[in-house]
Parts: C-alpha cells; sequence; structure tokens
C-alpha cells in the first residue's frame, strides 16, 4: 500500500485485558510511535469509527459491550484482536470466566499477537487493517449484524444491578 | 424536591482506558449516590493455582495487570520465598527495588498523561509518555521486556544488571529528571489546573483511613501510610521519607504523585551506590507449606498477596487485594456530592486500575 | 526475612465484637479474604496499625451465614459481596448488597466448585 485516501479513526476496548495491551495501544499514539501520522486518531463513538482494536479476551460481562460497540461501528469496518489474550485467551485460557479469543464472538480480521503485543506490531497490525478496509470499501462488503442467540444469560445477572 | 436521575458512566467511556462502570444517581447537575459495578475484566485467575505449579503461576501473577506487573510478580514471590524460609542473594533485593522503582516511575507518567487528557490538556499527555518511554527502554534493557517484565523468579531474578548499564541508567534518570521538573511544574502551577482540582473531591483524614484508602489516595488526605516502610527488599536500607499532603482535595493527590517521581529517582540512585556484588538467585527445591500475607507498595497503594500452599507443586489459595478494590468504597464517598461535570476528573485522581481490582 | 505472622481464630459470633474491638484501637481494614480448605470455608479478617497486622480468622460451611461488619468499616461491601458471589456464603446485612450482581460469572459461586473447561487440555494436542 502506498498511499491512503482517507484517515480511518479507531475505537479501543478492553475487554478483560490486562493493561499492558491497552497502555501499548495508547503509546502508539504518543510521540515515540504516533500513529497519528498515518491520519488515525482514537475516539470514543463506535459511529465515528472504521477500525474496532479489542484487547483481552471474552468474559461473561463484557460479551454484550462488544456487540454494541462492533454492530454500532458503520460499514465497511475492520476488527482487530490485539494480544494473545484476545487472539485466544492467552494465559487465561483456562480460566472459568474466559470464553476465548474475540472470533467467538465477532469476525476478526488482523490478529496481533504478544504478551504484551509490542507498539510496532501492534502499528503493523493497524497498517494491515487499513488494507482490509480498503478492500472492503472497494468491493462494498458489509459486514453482519452480531447476535448472541445460543449464549443463554446466567440467571444471576439476567435481572442485574445493585439493591 | 427535584427528580432523581440515573446516568450510566462506563463500561467503555472516552477518558477511561478501562471498562468501569459507575451508575450516578443525579439531582439536576449533583450526584446523591452512585453503584459501582465491577465485572468487566473479572478473568477468575485466581482460581488458575490448581492448574499452574508455584513457580509457574509467577508468570499468571505479573499478568493480573500490565501496568503494575512488576511488583505484583515481586509481591507473589516474596510470599513464597517467606514461606519456603528462603534467605535470597541480597543482591537481588536491590535488583527488585530499582525495578520497582523503576515501575512506579512508568505508572506516575502513564497516571500524569492519562489525567491531563481527560482535562484536555494534550500536551502534557504527549510529554508524559514521552518521558515514560525513557523508563520503557531501560526497563527493556534490563529485563527484555517493556510493560510485563518477567524477570522475577522464585528465589531470585533472571537477569542481572551490569554496574556499567547501573550507572548509565542513573545518569539516563538525572538527564530526564530536569524535563520531569519542567512538567510537574507546568501542571501543578497551572492556573486552569489548580481551578479544576483544589477544593474537588475532598476525602478527610479519618474517612480515608477507616474507609480503607491507600497509596497516594491515602497520603493525598494526609496519611502517612507506604507499606515501602516495613522495609521489604532492600527498602529497609534506603532512606526516604513518603509524599504526604494534607488537603484531600483531588489536587493533593495529584501532587502526591508528581512528587513521588522524584522520591523514586533518589531510591533508585541510593539503591545503585549500595548495591552489593553476588549472585542474583539461588536454588529452590521443595514446595510451600504454610500460609503468609505478603505487601508490598505499588505506585496505587498497598497490595496483598495471600498466599496458601500445604507442601503439594499447587497452591491451596492464592488471594490478591489490589490498591485499587479498595479505594472502591472511598471513591463512592468522593463522588457524593460532587457535580456530573467533575465525575471523570475525581475518579482519574485514585487512579483506577481496573485489570488489578477484578482480576 | 519479614516478621512472622500470627492469625487467631474467632467464632462467627465473636466477629463484630472483635471487630469492633479493633476499630477502637485504631486499626484500618486491610482485607476480608475466604478460601477454601475441603468442605469448610476460612474467611480470614486483617487488620493493619503502624504496619502491624492482627489477623483473625473463621471457619464457617456454605450453609452457615455469617454478619456483615459493614457497618463498622464502611469500605467491608467490597469484599462481603465478593465473598457472596464468588463462595457462596450469605453474609447477612451488608450497606451495599448487591444481592449476588457484584462479579457476573458463567459458574455460580465459582471458587466453591471444582470446574474443568472443555478446551483445557489444548497445550497437550
Amino acid at each position: 500500500m502506498t498511499y491512503l485516501a482517507k484517515s480511518p479513526w479507531i475505537i479501543h476496548y478492553d475487554a478483560s485485558s490486562c493493561n499492558g495491551c491497552d497502555i501499548e495501544i495508547l503509546a502508539c499514539l504518543t510521540p515515540m510511535y504516533d500513529v497519528e501520522r498515518f491520519g488515525i486518531i482514537n475516539t470514543g463513538n463506535p459511529k465515528h469509527a472504521d477500525i474496532f482494536v479489542v484487547t483481552g479476551s471474552i468474559n461473561e460481562a463484557n460479551r454484550e459491550v462488544i456487540q454494541n460497540i462492533y454492530n454500532q461501528i458503520p460499514d465497511p469496518k475492520v476488527v482487530v484482536a490485539v494480544g494473545i489474550c484476545a487472539c485466544s485467551g492467552g494465559v487465561f485460557r483456562e480460566c472459568y470466566n474466559v470464553a476465548g479469543g474475540i472470533d467467538k464472538l465477532i469476525p476478526v480480521d488482523v490478529y496481533v499477537p504478544g504478551c504484551a503485543a509490542r507498539p510496532e506490531s501492534i502499528i503493523d497490525g493497524i497498517v494491515t487493517a487499513l488494507g482490509v478496509l480498503e478492500e472492503k470499501r472497494k468491493n462494498h462488503i458489509s459486514s453482519p449484524m452480531v447476535t448472541d442467540h445460543d449464549h443463554k444469560a446466567h440467571h444471576k445477572h439476567a435481572q442485574g444491578g445493585a439493591q | 424536591m427535584s427528580k432523581q436521575i440515573t446516568i450510566p458512566f462506563g463500561p467503555q467511556h472516552p477518558v477511561l482506558p478501562e471498562p468501569l462502570h459507575l451508575d450516578l444517581v443525579l439531582e439536576d447537575e449533583k450526584v446523591v449516590d452512585v453503584i459501582p459495578t465491577i465485572g468487566y475484566v473479572h478473568r477468575g485467575l485466581e482460581k488458575l493455582v490448581e492448574k499452574r505449579e508455584y513457580t509457574e503461576y509467577v508468570f499468571i501473577a505479573e499478568r493480573i495487570c500490565g501496568i503494575c506487573s512488576f511488583i505484583h510478580s515481586q509481591t507473589y514471590v516474596q510470599g513464597i520465598e517467606q514461606i519456603m524460609g528462603l534467605e535470597i542473594p541480597e543482591r537481588t533485593q536491590y535488583l527488585r527495588t530499582i525495578w520497582s522503582e523503576y515501575s512506579r516511575l512508568h505508572s506516575h507518567l502513564l497516571w500524569l498523561g492519562c489525567f491531563a487528557d481527560s482535562m484536555g490538556f494534550e500536551s502534557v499527555f504527549m510529554n508524559a509518555w514521552r518521558l515514560r518511554e525513557h523508563i520503557l527502554d531501560d526497563l527493556e534493557a534490563t529485563t527484555g521486556g517493556r510493560v510485563i517484565q518477567g524477570v522475577c523468579k522464585v528465589g531470585g531474578v533472571r537477569r542481572d544488571i551490569s554496574p556499567e548499564k547501573l550507572d548509565e541508567m542513573v545518569k539516563g534518570l538525572k538527564g530526564i529528571e530536569h524535563q520531569l521538573q519542567d512538567l510537574t511544574n507546568v501542571f501543578l502551577h497551572d492556573s486552569s489546573i489548580q481551578h479544576r482540582l483544589k477544593g474537588i473531591g475532598v476525602l478527610s483524614k479519618e474517612d480515608a483511613y477507616y474507609f480503607g484508602a491507600v497509596g497516594p489516595t491515602a497520603r493525598g488526605s494526609g496519611l502517612a501510610i507506604d507499606i515501602r516502610e516495613t522495609g521489604y527488599a532492600a527498602f529497609g536500607k534506603i532512606n526516604f521519607k513518603p509524599v504526604v499532603e494534607y488537603d484531600g482535595d483531588c489536587y493533593a493527590r495529584c501532587a502526591v504523585r508528581a512528587k513521588e517521581m522524584f522520591t523514586s529517582i533518589d531510591i533508585i540512585e541510593q539503591c545503585v551506590k549500595k548495591i552489593p556484588d553476588g549472585p542474583v538467585d539461588m536454588k529452590v527445591t521443595g514446595a510451600p507449606d504454610g500460609e503468609y500475607l505478603s505487601r508490598a507498595e505499588q505506585p496505587r497503594g498497598e497490595v496483598i498477596h495471600y498466599i496458601k500452599g500445604n507442601g503439594k507443586k499447587n497452591l491451596v489459595r492464592h488471594r490478591v487485594r489490589t490498591p485499587t478494590f479498595t479505594n472502591i468504597p472511598p471513591l463512592v464517598t468522593l463522588l457524593k456530592g460532587c457535580e456530573l461535570a467533575d465525575v471523570p476528573v475525581i475518579v482519574l485522581t485514585i487512579d483506577p486500575c481496573i485489570g488489578c481490582a477484578e482480576r | 526475612m519479614m516478621e512472622p505472622q500470627t492469625i487467631t481464630p474467632i467464632s462467627v459470633g465473636d466477629v463484630v465484637r472483635k471487630v469492633e474491638q479493633a476499630k477502637k484501637d485504631g486499626n484500618r481494614l486491610v482485607q476480608i479474604g475466604c478460601t477454601k480448605i475441603e468442605d469448610n470455608f476460612e474467611i480470614l479478617y486483617v487488620f493493619d496499625k503502624d504496619y502491624k497486622l492482627t489477623n483473625y480468622r473463621v471457619t464457617v460451611k456454605q450453609t452457615d451465614e455469617i454478619p456483615s461488619i459493614s457497618g463498622v468499616y464502611f469500605g467491608a461491601f467490597v469484599y462481603e459481596n465478593e465473598i457472596h458471589d464468588l463462595y457462596g456464603i450469605h453474609v447477612k446485612g451488608i450497606n451495599i448488597d448487591f444481592k449476588g450482581t457484584f462479579y457476573k460469572t458463567v459458574v455460580k459461586h465459582p471458587f466453591s466448585v471444582t470446574i474443568t473447561k472443555e478446551d483445557d487440555a489444548c497445550q497437550n494436542k
């Protein structure tokens, strides 16, 4: 890829990461690594975003949040799973509350390995995602809405909230 | 009485890199009640002791949190060593002290940046993180990892630092010290920052003590609680005074962290002067049989690792009480009575680390 | 080497009295934690004053009810809700009672049962 026609914005969500990958994503934005030179800005609003960067694995509480964010991002969209926990569950794979990698819930386009993923590999992953994004835009590929029908909510938080 | 409404704050919120959820009950702009909900990062890693041997578990303990990673592994191995009665080499104690102060520097700079960013001071954010890269470079050069170091093990550490590198590290820290001074001066003396922080979110000394505040949250309210004073690792041989501020407001908590960075640089310097020669690890055989509450001072405050073993390779119980977890009740009191627009700032002054709190 | 620690066993009925005394003596609450030993649950109350720890241990069964100390130490509610959600021990009279929604877990009371996951063995495949 030689040049970019658009400035893609990213939205970052910390699923059940230990913070290691999250702070490395933030480090990418700062002077040393500076992803803003690619026109990339970290936004807090899913409707502004093109790339969904997820760290950490799926657990009971955050699956709904991940779906909501994913469904709200307009097409074309690309998902980048950062860190080994987001890819497969990592060292926490065997924990009772970890369901596994992000791809068990939403389609993932780019996997960035590492524990914690280094800023260089995160940037590499995001730049790869830009290519995927361009491809999806050209071919008008729209992503499906994700729902979690087969997942049965635990009776305990079906009601939710403190009393 | 005006009508009450409930506003959800988080889990995905622009000022929070991590998912914390608060239900704020408002009367007009005033917060009258706060109900915290946690569990977005809950993994249940304490139960992994059943599947991992106590020596392997160090890697899990380190990954409780990616910011306080080194100190978590240090506290864990310290507890195991205490139960097994290991006298670990003195050079190791000094190395651990140096790395834990490096972690503190990196964590406080990280917080300073995120905090400034939450108020719109992007230049402070960028500058703090630029300085933080220097700290991370040194950590990477000496341990091999930037945020997850993996250098602690039961019975010692995996890497030694050469005397030349130690001198270079001190020189490097001296080099960034005046830049740090500039940065904290700008931050602490800026009139708009003072306007946003002074007199906001006041925690009295008594509340801080009995509600369980630790770390900078407690020290900002005039409580000199600093577990480093108990003298674990090499802290017993180092001269330092905990930084204490007395106003108990947001500004005091920020000032504590800003000033603590200089204490850390000083501690590292003293360690480099005093570090003895010798081996950095020892052979460990057997398995822990007994229980111990291992304590250490993290960037966010006192952390407790309760470790219980029964002579087998797998521990019976590992329980972590992290500083953010015990800072939740003080946070709830701080938020009651404040205005909605101040909520993000007050939340960030306790430097919440959700990865730690929920494990 | 650090200072040795002692843990004093007390009975469930004594908890509130001991905790009130600890507060009167100027201790702060450090943590409440639970450990499952076979069928028993050990609840550990830890207090600190001037870096000296005071530890009390209560041994109960899962069906037992323990009194809340959140009336004495406001901050105790986080630990007590945690014990209820992870171990299934009922705590009576918590000031902010989440009624089992503090932690959202796939398995109910995960620390009180043995859990095996299907894909556990994947590193050996």
